[in-house]
């Protein structure tokens, strides 16, 4: 299947949503993967010629992306 | 609030009666007009995050102008008390001094708390967030490429000599002049948001607001670094994307001249580098 240059990104996004997740303490990695899970499969409903909304999506997951990325954060529920 | 807002009333009432008709002789027209109320209808922009699938769209409030402020800001604010608790803005200062309420109302941008409703002609007052930004939600725009930009041009003191005194970096009261007209931008981003060249390249562009910024820094004669801070704008993006259209100059609610500004980098630039 070709895939749009918008569902690209979205599935770069997830992927480096779960490689992030490599980086998170063995204990807690099982949560940062389930939240990344939730977060995508939450909105897998919206249409895909739905613009407007997957940008809005996509500029917010990288935003939350770069918040839980950080370092500091080592657990999430 | 109800308790505060009674006794305020009570107070007027009974100043009133010490004053008879101080007040109301001056113009039987402004009697008759408070009798009867004066309903405004505003458009305003409403747009979720929670639920990215529905469109924006123009909600209407209508209010009568007789028991709301002078300002959009007011009829805001009594909107979100009184009849839409979910209606979101920014607001803080209400008197033109933070820059937080910077929104399209009637396609000008503007502080609403600057702008007066308009009550000359009964068409209805139409309030976006700022154009080509990104909205948060109803009319929060989000401003975090602006600071990015804003933060890219170092605006702060830098220099390496002490002062003479070991006290303060003095300057002459010429020197000071320079920066009036720049010192009083609040960073509202209202002009930039209304730069056609700023839509189109807000990446690269600096906008108007940021460099009226770094023309304050590259005046202050206290600023050690001007060649550095000038060799920063020396490519085709970040200043020369200006083409003078000077939306930003129309613009400005606080009436400063970031085309001006522009102007004289422009010529300092071609002139001093």
């Amino acid at each position: 299947m070709r895939l749009s240059g918008l569902q690209k990104e979205v599935l770069a996004l997830y992927r480096q949503c779960l490689r992030e997740c490599r980086k998170k303490p063995q204990s807690t990695r099982a949560h940062f993967e389930k939240f990344v899970r939730d977060e995508f499969s939450r909105n897998l409903a919206i249409d895909k010629r739905d613009f407007a909304a997957v940008e809005f999506l996509l500029r917010k997951g990288h935003r939350q992306l770069d918040v839980y990325s950080s370092p500091g954060i080592k657990d999430i529920r | 609030m109800a308790a505060l807002r009674s006794s305020s009333r009570i107070l007027s009432s009974s100043r009133a009666a010490f004053r008879p008709s101080a007040v109301f002789s001056r113009s039987m027209a402004s009697v008759s007009e408070t009798e009867q109320p004066r309903i405004k209808s505003f458009q305003i922009y409403r747009w979720n995050p929670d639920t990215p699938t529905e469109k924006p769209r123009l909600q209407t409030y209508s209010i009568d102008l007789n028991k709301t402020g002078p300002m959009i800001l007011d009829a805001l604010i009594k909107i979100k008390n009184e009849q839409d608790p979910s209606l979101t803005f920014r607001r803080s200062c209400r008197e033109g001094i933070c820059g937080s309420c910077a929104m399209n109302i009637n396609g000008q941008n503007t502080l609403a708390c600057l702008c007066r409703i308009p009550t000359e002609s009964a068409s209805d007052v139409k309030i976006y967030p700022l154009p080509h930004t990104y909205v948060v939600k109803d009319l929060v725009p989000d401003l975090t490429h602006f600071y990015k930009q804003y933060k890219s041009i170092q605006p702060y003191l830098q220099r390496d000599t002490p002062a003479e005194d070991g006290k303060e970096y003095r300057q002459s009261k010429a020197d000071r002049k320079k920066l009036d007209g720049l010192y009083e931008c609040i960073l509202c981003a209202c002009c930039s948001t209304s730069c056609p060249s700023y839509w189109w390249n807000s990446e690269e562009y600096l906008g108007p607001a940021i460099l009226l910024q770094s023309y304050r820094w590259l005046v202050d004669s206290r600023d050690e670094r001007t060649a550095e801070r000038k060799a920063k704008l020396e490519n085709s993006m970040s200043l020369y994307r200006c083409h003078t259209i000077l939306n930003c100059t129309r613009a400005c609610p606080k009436g400063l001249n970031p085309g001006k500004a522009i102007a004289e980098i422009k010529k300092q630039m071609s002139i001093g580098a």
